[in-house]
């Protein structure tokens, strides 16, 4: 039987800027595998430094252990590939002329043989319902296409854990629903950093509000939405 | 808020000292005369449209200096963008936006020197536009139709203007007696040539994500600079004849030293102007040296304790006024 | 991109930009006009650059890490303390046993040390400058002293999306590192070297056309907003009197330390 230790665990993560200015302050947060989780907060609270700490893009003090590996350099290749982040904005993850060799950007670099790379990125495009857009040049894609390779981009690399930087921000409402249907879909533990609330309710069972580099609640995502003076006090509405 | 390390100074940017006084007066004056003619050519050719254009593209190549790829566990390898920048835009804004960002970068990171700057402006932004645009414009029109002409084009423009760039640069130094053209011929070279490299396969890539994307900012621009194709030309063939030559004299900085011939004349000329003056203490260097280092000791702790002293009474003073 | 810049309110930040531009540059020559072996120069030289970073309380420590820079390309120098006329082998007894035969010239060692000296020196110099002034400030200088309209638009421009287009290439970056990963088992991480520059390179072609796309955005915005061509000129305003006599001073240390350096060097 599995133990039912945490997939991702962050203690006491704190990170200052290079200019001094403090951007978290003693996060504690766990991830228990199979949850989907929502990370909220007003712009400046520090959701995307965080993601950024959690595949070692950035290095704080405190401890992360991913699947019960202390994030450190000597780990961070196991841990890239355990940990698949998804940024923001797909342009700066697609660099290549046709998708396939976008998705098929991990696994090369891992060095698996060239059968086992096809086969990991005719998955992930099916994942993401793009299987017929191998052969197309991502860069004439509409923004919501593009969302989804770079999530294949991600999904080829089999990782644990799913890891968004604001989803929906920028794409048209049919896109946008499309996209929460896929997330729904994917069977991967996820922290979701969001400001789209409406996303919060339908995805994700738990929310955790960040609010100047620290935790300001964490709980259930029913009481926490509900709760209007607290969204009020963190900035929310 | 930007959190990351300015580039690291890379192997052509000569610092000051480097290059003689006078070397470095010539070809700031070569580098303004070509500069000036770049401006009213590229106004001529972009409109109104350029200094956008050429602004935000130079933005581009600044940042895109800082995409690197590992070659060899510590060492990386970057783009310069010469060649991309005249592939895309065309010689004269590509000079333009060369010489900017050569600029800045001596000015605010001192990546290469002030003085030196003339210099380095010549090899990076003149000659290593001048040479992609012949390379490139000559082996496209060679390779006219073939589906991997662009992608063999601009590798050999790139490496082109990265390898010839640097022959320059070591005549620049050795010509300044500051290092034997024997020497510094072929280790810029054989350096460069394999950072070359790099700069070819980056550009290629490069050019290919472009083609796949906009094909049609990839077309030969309608009229071509006859002038850079035969200055160009020139300087790339004026290098390839004088760096073997020099690296291969016998003894290289005994050919420096001819060369420094006429120059050291010029300025022992100079020196004949002040009087053969021997004030007691400062013909004998030793005493000299000391009475300069006690000087300057002096002057640096006095400044010191001056500013502290100024410091105190100042938080004196305010602390009084709370 | 970092701004080297400090901010402070030293005597030396309050200097009008030309006067410290000017100053600069006529600091380098006189520095680099000065012939080899001059040590007594140089330590005058090195103790007014130094002198200068307390002044502008940016530090000594800041000007002195700084100026490492130049490190590398003394190594194009090193073979002066080899060759050169008088180049003797050195007898030390380890190189005796070794059968090795170093020759060393004592003159070529002078030379280099002159020229190490003289450029890091120089360095710091540029640092100064860089530090103690805004870059908008230098600009207007560099304008007001001789650089052309267009030139000057153009640096400008650049300077204003640098740290926009640079973000960029942060992010790029970032989503590249998140992406390598290595896997369990006997695989080599990395792909192939040629593999690796492909990649760079799409990712060179992507930048290099988002920025030609964002350049012309740009141009709408800079149309709605009345551009037609022709750059504003900044008003010439004439440089006061006592940064005047800052100048006058400053020209006249530097050219009486260059006396002295022609007479101290050989």
């Amino acid at each position: 039987m599995r133990s039912m230790q945490p997939l991702i665990e962050i203690q006491n993560l704190t990170y200052h800027y290079p200019d001094g200015k403090q951007a978290l302050n003693g996060i504690n947060l766990a991830v228990m595998p199979g949850e989907k989780i929502s990370l909220v907060g007003a712009n400046g609270a520090g959701k995307s430094t965080l993601l950024l700490h959690l595949n070692g893009v950035l290095t704080g003090e405190g401890g992360i252990k991913v699947d019960g590996l202390a994030l450190e350099k000597a780990n961070l290749g196991r841990i890239r590939a355990l940990v698949g982040l998804v940024f923001q904005n797909p342009d700066d993850q697609l660099f290549s002329s046709t998708v396939y060799e976008d998705v098929a950007y991990g696994p090369t670099y891992q060095g698996l043989p060239h059968s086992e790379v096809q086969q990991r990125v005719q998955a992930a495009l099916d994942a993401v319902h793009m299987d017929d857009y191998a052969s197309r040049n991502p860069y004439h894609l509409s923004g919501g296409e593009k969302k989804r390779i770079a999530i294949a981009t991600v999904l080829s690399m089999q990782p644990q854990v799913l890891i968004f930087d604001e989803p929906t921000a920028g794409l048209d409402p049919r896109a946008r629903r499309e996209l929460i249907a896929l997330l729904h879909e994917l069977p991967q533990t996820m922290l979701i950093a969001t400001h789209d609330l409406p996303l919060v309710e339908q995805l994700t069972p738990r929310t955790v509000i960040l609010n100047r580099g620290a935790v300001a609640a964490d709980g259930p995502t029913t009481r926490i939405l509900r709760d209007a003076r607290l969204l009020d006090e963190n900035g929310l509405c | 808020m930007l959190l990351s390390p300015a580039p690291a100074p890379q192997p052509m940017h000569i610092p000051d000292g480097f290059v003689s006084v006078s070397i470095s007066i010539i070809f700031w004056i070569i580098s303004i005369l070509i500069v000036a003619v770049a401006l009213r050519r590229a106004r001529r050719q972009l409109g109104e449209r350029d200094v956008p254009l050429m602004g935000v593209l130079a933005a581009a190549i600044f940042a895109g200096q800082m995409l690197n790829f590992t070659v060899l566990g510590g060492t990386s390898g970057h783009l310069l963008g010469a060649a991309i920048a005249t592939i895309l835009l065309g010689p004269w804004p590509a000079i333009l936006v060369m010489t900017s960002v050569v600029s800045v970068q001596a000015l605010l990171f001192q990546d290469g020197g002030l003085l030196a700057l003339g210099a380095n402006i010549f090899n990076m932004a003149i000659i290593g536009v001048s040479v992609s645009y012949v390379v490139f414009t000559g082996l496209r029109r060679v390779l006219n139709g073939r589906a991997w002409g662009l992608g063999v084009s601009g590798f050999l423009a790139a490496w082109a203007s990265i390898f010839v760039a640097s022959l320059a640069c070591a005549l620049q130094i050795a010509l300044s007696g500051v290092s034997p053209a024997n020497v510094a011929v072929p280790a810029m070279a054989s350096i460069h040539a394999l950072i070359g490299i790099g700069e070819g396969l980056i550009t290629a890539a490069a050019l290919a994500f472009i083609y796949a994307a906009r094909r049609d900012l990839l077309q030969p621009a309608q009229g071509s600079s006859p002038g850079i194709l035969i200055g160009g030309g020139i300087i790339a063939l004026a290098l390839a004849v004088l760096s073997p030559l020099a690296s291969s004299h016998p003894d290289g900085l005994e050919w420096v030293a001819e060369q420094k011939g006429f120059l050291s004349q010029a300025r022992s000329a100079v020196y004949q102007i002040i009087p053969d003056y021997s004030l007691p203490g400062i013909s004998n260097a030793a005493l000299s040296t000391i009475l300069a280092g006690v000087i300057g000791v002096v002057v640096v702790f006095g400044i010191a304790y001056g500013i502290a002293r100024a410091d105190r009474r100042a938080a004196k003073e305010s602390s009084s006024e709370s | 991109m970092q701004e080297r810049y400090t901010h402070s309110s030293s005597p030396v930040h309050a200097l009008d930009a030309r006067v410290k531009v000017i100053l600069t540059l006529v600091f380098l020559l006189s520095l680099n006009l000065t012939p080899i072996s001059a040590w007594p120069a140089y330590i005058l030289y090195l103790s007014l650059t130094l002198s200068v970073a307390l002044l502008a309380r940016v530090g000594t420590g800041f000007v002195i890490k700084r100026s490492a820079l130049a490190l590398p390309f003394m190594l194009a120098a090193l073979p002066l303390v080899f060759t050169g006329a008088d180049a003797r082998p050195l007898a030390l007894p380890l190189l005796r046993e070794l059968g090795w035969s170093v020759p060393v010239s004592l003159q070529g060692l002078e030379r280099f040390a002159s020229i190490a000296l003289r450029s890091w020196i120089s360095v710091q110099a540029a640092i100064l400058l860089a530090g103690t002034t805004r870059f908008n400030d230098l600009l207007t200088a560099l304008q007001q002293i001789g650089l052309p309209h267009l030139f000057v638009a153009i640096i400008g421009l650049m300077w204003r999306y640098l740290s926009v287009i640079g973000e960029e290439v942060l992010r790029m970056l970032r989503a590249r590192a998140s992406r390598s990963a290595s896997a369990p088992g006997r695989y080599r991480a990395g792909g192939s070297l040629a593999w690796r520059a492909r990649v760079t390179g799409g990712m060179a072609g992507s930048l290099f056309l988002r920025s030609l796309e964002r350049s012309d955005r740009v141009y709408s915005a800079m149309l709605s907003r009345g551009y037609n061509g022709q750059q504003p000129v900044e008003g010439l305003e004439p440089i006061s009197a006592a940064n005047r006599r800052i100048l006058l001073a400053g020209v006249a240390l530097l050219a009486a330390l260059w006396l002295f350096g022609l007479l101290t060097g050989r």
